[in-house]
């Protein structure tokens, strides 16, 4: 049993499903139906992968096999705790976002500008690009060779450039060619320095990219910094952080929300992964001497992100930029260094994903029956579509970190770990809780309160676009198999985090002990008191 | 070797076979064309050159599993013809790669479907565009091409394999003049070849002066011709040195012009885009795949220990070559002239590649050496190069070939396979990973990186953001962007061009997926003999 190579399979079921559903002239319903069953089987494989982790073992299921000797590169799997959760959000994520989209290929979303005439089977295109990206983010997260690492994580732009192009708004192409020139050349900056890990590599002996490996190198404090800055800036782009975020709001706000899910909720969280991973990983020295400066940067996109959200009037727009004050706390949570913020850091991305990608979904299922994105516009959704309203509320409320919505639990654990670091830290970072309050509820009353907005469906003259032939305007079934797992899965780790914290508390705390951290994970008052925070100081 | 007396030159033609079929062929082909009827000459020249090709290409691997170790034993190989040729592992493998992609070229000269039933070259060279004498040559295949383009491969192959300075000089106009004359054959748009023609045999000849003015230079600092005799010259350093010095850069302004290189870089969209695109795509990897044999051999054998003369120079013209490569190919709008100046830049990756080179000793065990790199190099960029012009043959309108941007929206629409083969090379032209344009510029970058040249790393990298940019402007151009009433169309080729393509295609797949195979091929070629 423990030979089956589970993580080669896991990246190769989406991986063939995608090229199937490409190549084989299926109708779009039929592409739909079997893309959504490949990424059920996926998600089973990942649950199978789940069930056979031990959270104690460091890293498991590995497989090693040479792919490039001649540059000390491997073909290498694993997983720990951090890259099992972000495996299973994927897994979780791509079968709702089939599901919402369900419809979205057969008629475009809101105006577009350009022709018709393509929708025709493009379905078949979005099923096919997005199992490709399930196919190969899986393969980022459980990549233990820094070579194969970074070309998955550059290939991730090839689904990605054409999911943003392909499908969405007015405007999209141009926005898929920003977003692909900013993570590009991130990636190239990144690419220096994997080049120049293996020259440090190639000086200390024979060449390796191995994960275990570069471990043990000792790479000198100036080249060091040089490489962790590679590695930093990169993945700063990812994630995305203050002065490189600009890509993220002109990105969301042209591509479809289903898009957006896949986007913000799976690949940007390559950028902090990659920042726990390989920068704390491989460059503690370096990480401790560019904390003052990543914090300051988290900081800024806390506030300056919550700030510029509350000024949106585009709904989709104004949901990515909450990501950017998100991230701004992960990355808070990763370089305080200390154990909370680390194991704060990892469940805020796990909570973040459910929580925007069941606020991006709702709001597509909102923009559906409006047929605008734009705030001003609506109005009154609740009097119509009071459940559908509900869940938005919910989501809306996860993003703002309500306590007894899991993304409180991460929130709390950020906040408290940057007042361990620096008290006035940890102030600035309690204000982005108030400017979310503010973008939140603002956003919800004016789309979802007051008068109702004559166009809205069930109100006369709008027309029902999402053309089931059902006369029911709120939420249907298939938007409702989208939403309330979502919403359950952030109310069950709001009140019971403790499954999330025990995969991710050993991995940051043999994390946080190469840096050279040694706080011993002072207790917490907050709901995940009782699990055990300190269990991994020993191993 | 002794200079002074005359030694008959021992031939071993077992070793020389792949070269001396390659002539053959070609001066077989021009005795066809002059005895063979019209009618039969397409077909007879076309499988002439195919079976030559064939016949040298499993000369070549012969050859190659033949070679034995010399001296240390890094190198391995022979010399022979009296020291002009070295018959070694690079060299060996460069014939192979010239050999596949000449067989590419002659299957893209071949290709008749697309115009109607007659070749892409004209059909009377000499008739004027636009008179009575080029409407009645109207229906005519120009079968000259096939002896031409032999005779330029047999320069590639005789070029990366010059032991002498001289051998070298007369393979670079073995390869040279056919090319021009076959810039200048094509069927449509005929003043534009014709002035692509002109303008590389002008610049060209100046090119080749240069050269021949450097080979006199270094004769004079060094006595001889051999490199071998060179290289001894270089380490005792005798001479004066200054001669040596511009002697250096005379014969590099006669090499990096072949390759494209800034500052000499201007030919290369005028000539890209007029020539008859079958020409172009077998010029750009055949001539740079030869010309980068040369200037590796010269620099590496020759002037090898001397490092620190020639360094400096190239790197202020690989720098160069990739900055204007990259920034200029964005205000193109002809595919032609963008695959052009993007072959500008590739040459400046491979130059970055060159600065790579270090001792045995200075290298880790197992690491990637400069030579390995640019081999590899060549090979993905020769299979991408070859396969993206063959498409470019494909999208027609009434006109011929539509090469301007705007004619090819909304190509992904209308024709999936071809615009997605077409941006997948683009793509790996790019350097996006899973593609072998990603493996060969992680091959040059590392070794240029490992030998301190990081600043030109630096540079390069900054040049593939922006060549990314225009490689990703028109796969947006192709897919997202609707197709207007005058976009052109992709006309259904003969087999001898899908073949092409789908062979660049798969080859640049593999190359990315598994590199292993080659690049341990081209590891095992070992070094240069010096």
């Amino acid at each position: 049993m423990s030979d089956f190579p589970w993580l080669t399979v896991l990246v190769l079921v989406p991986l063939v499903g995608s090229v199937a559903v490409a190549l084989l002239p299926l109708p779009a319903a039929q592409a739909k139906q079997a893309g959504l069953a490949v990424s059920v089987v996926t998600l089973a494989l990942a649950a199978a992968v789940a069930a056979q982790f031990d959270v104690e073992g460091g890293m498991q299921l590995t497989e090693t096999h040479d792919w490039i000797s001649a540059f000390g590169v491997h073909y290498a799997l694993g997983v720990d705790g951090l890259g099992l959760l972000l495996i299973l959000l994927t897994a979780v994520l791509v079968p709702l976002v089939l599901l919402a989209a369900w419809s979205d290929t057969d008629q475009p979303l809101g105006p577009d500008g350009e022709d018709e005439t393509t929708r025709q089977g493009s379905g078949r295109a979005f099923v096919a690009w997005t199992l490709a990206l399930e196919a190969l983010s899986l393969a980022v997260f459980a990549a233990t060779d820094v070579f194969l690492f970074y070309v998955v994580f550059e290939a991730t732009l090839i689904p990605a450039y054409f999911l943003v192009g392909g499908f969405g708004r007015e405007g999209r192409s141009a926005a898929a060619l920003k977003f692909l020139m900013f993570q590009l050349a991130g990636g190239l900056v990144l690419l220096a320095s994997v080049i120049g890990l293996y020259v440090v590599s190639a000086q200390q002996g024979s060449p390796s990219y191995l994960l275990s490996d570069l471990e043990q190198l000792d790479i000198g404090t100036e080249a060091g910094r040089w490489l962790f800055l590679g590695f930093f800036i990169a993945f700063a782009v990812k994630a995305p952080l203050f002065p490189v975020h600009t890509w993220l709001a002109d990105t969301t706000e042209r591509a479809t929300p289903a898009t957006s899910v896949l986007l913000v909720c799976v690949l940007d969280k390559i950028g902090t992964f990659g920042m726990l991973r390989f920068c704390l990983g491989l460059f503690p020295e370096a990480s401790q001497w560019a904390t003052p400066v990543v914090v300051a940067l988290a900081l800024v996109s806390i506030v300056y992100g919550a700030l510029i959200a509350i000024g949106q009037d585009d709904l989709l727009r104004l949901i990515g930029l909450t990501s950017l004050s998100h991230f701004g706390f992960i990355t808070l949570g990763i370089f305080v260094l200390n154990t909370q913020g680390g194991s704060g850091a990892v469940l805020y991305m796990v909570n973040h994903g459910l929580g925007t990608a069941a606020l991006f979904l709702a709001a597509g299922f909102v923009i559906r029956r409006r047929g605008t994105t734009l705030i001003s516009q609506m109005g009154g959704v609740e009097k119509v579509t009071p459940v559908l309203a509900g869940l938005f509320l919910v989501a809306g409320l996860a993003t703002l970190g309500l306590p007894g919505l899991s993304t409180f639990v991460s929130e709390f654990l950020v906040i408290i770990a940057a007042f361990q670091y620096q008290w006035w830290v940890g102030a600035i970072a309690v204000t982005g809780i108030v400017l979310a309050a503010i973008y939140v509820l603002w956003m919800y009353q004016r789309t979802m309160t007051g008068p109702t907005v004559p166009a809205l469906p069930g109100t006369g003259t709008g027309a029902d676009p999402d053309a089931t032939g059902s006369t029911r305007t709120d939420l249907t079934v298939r938007e409702g198999v989208v939403l309330v797992p979502l919403v359950v899965g952030l109310v069950l780790f709001g009140f019971y985090p403790g499954p999330l914290l025990e995969a991710s508390n050993p991995y940051v705390g043999t994390l946080l002990e190469r840096v050279g951290v040694t706080d011993d994970a002072p207790t917490v008052t907050s709901p995940e008191s009782e699990t055990p925070a300190s269990a991994e100081e020993g191993s | 070797m002794d200079s002074t007396t005359f030694v008959k030159p021992t031939l071993d033609y077992f070793h020389l076979w792949p070269i001396l079929v390659v002539l053959g062929v070609a001066a077989l082909g021009v005795v066809v064309e002059a005895f063979v009827p019209r009618a039969r000459r397409f077909a007879t020249q076309t499988v002439l050159a195919l079976a030559g090709l064939v016949a040298a290409l499993v000369g070549t691997v012969l050859v190659g599993l033949d070679l034995t170790e010399v001296g240390d034993g890094a190198a391995r190989g022979l010399l022979t013809a009296g020291g002009t040729l070295v018959i070694d592992g690079p060299a060996v493998f460069l014939w192979g790669l010239v050999l596949i992609f000449a067989v590419g070229g002659v299957l893209l000269f071949a290709e008749r479907r697309l115009e109607g039933g007659v070749s892409a070259f004209a059909g009377q060279a000499a008739a004027l565009p636009g008179t009575e004498a080029e409407r009645q040559a109207q229906g005519l295949d120009h079968t000259e091409v096939y002896p031409l383009m032999m005779f330029a491969v047999a320069g590639m192959m005789i070029f990366p394999t010059a032991g002498d300075l001289l051998t070298m000089f007369v393979a670079l106009e073995v390869l040279s003049l056919p090319l021009y004359l076959l810039c200048g054959l094509a069927r449509r748009r005929r003043l534009l070849s014709q002035e692509a023609a002109m303008k590389y045999f002008l610049l060209g000849a100046f090119s080749s002066g240069f050269f021949l003015y450097g080979v006199a230079l270094v004769y004079g600092f060094a006595g001889s011709m051999d490199l071998a005799a060179i290289d001894q010259a270089v380490r005792a350093d005798t001479g004066n040195h200054t001669l040596l010095a511009i002697g250096m850069g005379l014969l590099a302004v006669g090499l990096l012009f072949k390759v494209g290189a800034v500052p000499f870089q201007s030919w290369t969209p005028d000539v890209y885009q007029g020539a008859p695109t079958a020409v172009t795509a077998f010029m750009a990897a055949g001539t740079k795949i030869a010309a980068f044999g040369a200037i590796l051999r010269l620099f590496y054998v020759g002037f090898g220990s001397d490092r620190w003369t020639w360094q400096p120079m190239l790197w202020v013209v690989a720098i160069l070559t990739m900055v204007v490569g990259a920034v200029l190919a964005i205000s193109q709008s002809d595919v032609k002239r963008m695959l052009a100046y993007s072959s500008i830049a590739h040459t400046g990756f491979l130059l970055t590649g060159v600065l790579g080179v270090q001792t045995s000793a200075e290298l880790a065990d197992g690491q990637v050496t400069s030579l390995q790199a640019i081999l590899f190099y060549l090979t993905t960029y020769g299979f991408s190069m070859v396969a993206a012009f063959a498409i470019v043959t494909l999208v027609r309108d009434s006109g011929g070939e539509a090469t301007a941007f705007d004619r090819w929206a909304g190509l992904g629409r209308r024709s999936p396979w071809v615009a997605g083969a077409f941006a997948f090379l683009l793509l790996s032209m790019a350097g996006i990973p899973l593609t072998g344009g990603f493996v060969g510029k992680w091959a040059v970058f590392t070794v240029a990186f490992s030998a301190g040249a990081w600043p030109v790393v630096l540079v390069a990298i900054f040049s593939s953001v922006v060549a990314i940019y225009f490689y990703v402007r028109h796969i947006r151009l192709m897919f997202f962007t609707a197709p207007t009433a005058d976009s052109a169309a992709v006309v259904a080729p003969s087999l001898l061009t899908s073949a092409t393509i789908a062979v660049g295609v798969l080859a640049t797949v593999l190359l990315g997926i598994v590199p292993g195979p080659v690049l341990d091929l081209a590891g095992h070629a070992g070094e240069f003999i010096r």
